[in-house]
């Protein structure tokens, strides 16, 4: 068990190293010649106007709010699958009610409108 | 030599154990130095695969659009993506000003390691895996969110505002399908009871695409938005975002993220496959592992076509519209699917599979059923009123007046 986690490590770090590496490789073969206007930020052709790091949309917030709680429901939800066939049909009844409950949280964030784009 | 032929990753990875126990490597070093090696050859194969991949698709988008595709460079343009190669190798790199060193420089790479990772947990053949472990399904989704983390660092690293908005939406995007592929993976570790790619692929005695179509639909779809291809590209919408995240990335660092688009979205397809399509499973692949990754690579081939097929022939979404369509269809028809075929596979435990499978696939088609009823009676009642006069004058076609009409 403990020796498959350190193939894996292994294969991580090889595939960090591989891009890494190339890229390295190629700063070092390409040309370098760089100037002010071609530092500049990319603003189809004008100067940029004031700051380039923007304030975010507080929708993407509550989208990332609805996701977390789903995400967290999967990972609970996981252990449950993978015991399915030994379950009794009351554990399968607490998991649908389970679900059951975040359908209802689904739809209390829908008439919320969280969900609508504004 | 007929074993060679039969099983030859097998045979290799034998003969590779043995020189290096020859060599003097005790037994455990041994196996981790041959794991190191081939992990290696199996990651610069994949990055090398990327320009078959790229021929491929600019080959079959041209035949689409009515166009030719490379065709200069070597037969029917084969060399295309390598003469690109080569060119993207000696570009300049420009650093934008103003730019954030540590993000601007590691999403390129990460994005391309979240992508290489997730092979590991793949099975190819029988035989021919890197490691069949008890949480690879998991693995998977979680390796597969690291390329999100590649997406916003690129967008905050940019210092610009196109490569910023685009990275918040790809991020949204990436997030929220992620959902109901998480939640139609519950069926495949629900039908096998185990979360290993391995005993996932060995237990589909039947396909699970016939199992559960629905789930199989979910999934592909989630999948292909995970990419951000088309019809989900709109983070690098080209109309509005110039090309999103990746604006002021030049040379091989923007090649790079080519690169993790394109293999991911080959990944994507070996995925499908291997828990939907039976992966290396049918006639004779038990025995001849080289005919198991044959079988694999015909149908990951066929669903990285399907992609292809889906990317040139749809539009754009609008990012409301990309949202709603996640959010209020296909994770609750998610959550729906998996509490419907929970209940009916312990009501039906110990029948036979011959009654099993015609009441999922029933089940299945009722739920889609219902939901596309659902979905078109909520766009009859939104189609928008008409307003104004119906009979307001539009140009119409005349026919031209023939000569004895013009004179008479």
């Amino acid at each position: 068990m403990l020796r498959d986690w350190l193939y894996i490590g292994i294969f991580l770090l090889i595939s960090l190293f591989l891009p890494a590496a190339a890229i390295i490789m190629a700063a070092l073969l390409s040309p370098r010649k760089p100037n002010p206007q071609k530092n500049d930020t990319y603003e189809c052709g004008v100067e940029t106007v004031g700051e380039s790091r923007v304030q975010f949309k507080v929708q993407y917030y509550v989208y990332g709010l609805i996701f977390l709680v789903f995400d967290v429901e999967a990972v609970f939800l996981y252990p449950w699958a993978v015991a399915y066939n030994q379950l009794a049909l009351y554990a399968v009844v607490e998991a649908i009610i389970f679900i059951l409950i975040l359908l209802g949280g689904l739809a209390y964030a829908w008439r919320k409108k969280a969900l609508e784009w504004q | 030599m007929i074993d060679f032929l039969r099983d030859p990753i097998a045979f290799l990875t034998q003969w590779l154990n043995t020189t290096l126990l020859g060599w003097g490597l005790s037994e455990q070093a041994a196996q981790i130095t041959g794991f190191a090696i081939g992990a290696f050859v199996a990651a610069t194969g994949a990055m090398m695969f990327v320009t078959i991949l790229i021929w491929a698709e600019r080959k079959l988008i041209g035949r689409i659009q009515d166009r030719y595709g490379p065709n200069r460079v070597g037969p029917f343009g084969i060399f295309q993506s390598i003469a690109d190669l080569v060119k993207i190798f000696i570009k300049e790199h420009i650093d934008p000003v103003g730019m954030d060193w540590l993000p601007f420089n590691l999403a390129p790479v990460l994005s391309v390691a979240a992508v290489l990772t997730m092979w590991v947990a793949i099975p190819f053949a029988a035989t021919v895996y890197g490691v069949d472990f008890n949480v690879g399904l998991l693995y998977l989704v979680a390796v597969g969110g690291l390329g999100e983390l590649a997406v916003i660092m690129a967008g905050w690293g940019s210092n610009n505002k196109y490569a910023l908005l685009g990275a918040f939406r790809a991020v949204a995007m990436f997030i929220s399908y992620e959902v109901p592929m998480v939640i139609t993976l519950l069926i495949p570790v629900m039908l096998t009871g185990s979360l290993s790619m391995n005993d996932i692929v060995r237990q589909q005695d039947v396909w699970f695409i016939v199992v559960s179509p629905l789930a199989a639909l979910i999934f592909f779809i989630s999948q292909v938005a995970e990419v951000g291809r088309s019809p989900f590209d709109l983070t690098e919408a080209e109309s509005e975002l110039v090309s999103g995240f990746n604006v002021e990335y030049s040379g091989l660092k923007f090649g790079m993220f080519y690169v993790a688009d394109f293999l991911h979205a080959f990944t994507i397809s070996l995925l499908f496959s291997a828990l939907f399509l039976g992966g290396w499973r049918g006639p004779g692949a038990e025995e001849i592992p080289i005919l198991g990754f044959i079988y694999f690579a015909i149908k990951s081939s066929l669903v990285y076509f399907l992609v292809i097929l889906m990317r040139g022939s749809l539009p754009r979404f609008r990012v409301d519209h990309m949202m709603d369509f996640n959010w209020k269809l296909l994770t609750p028809l998610s959550l729906v699917l998996v509490v419907l075929t929970a209940l009916a596979l312990k009501l039906m435990t110990g029948l036979s599979l011959w009654v099993q499978i015609p009441v999922l696939l029933v089940l299945n088609g009722l739920v889609f059923l219902m939901a596309q009823r659902m979905v078109t009676g909520f766009f009859r009642r939104r189609r928008p009123r008409e307003v104004g006069d119906r009979s307001r004058p539009v140009a119409h076609y005349t026919p031209p007046q023939s000569d004895s009409e013009a004179q008479g």
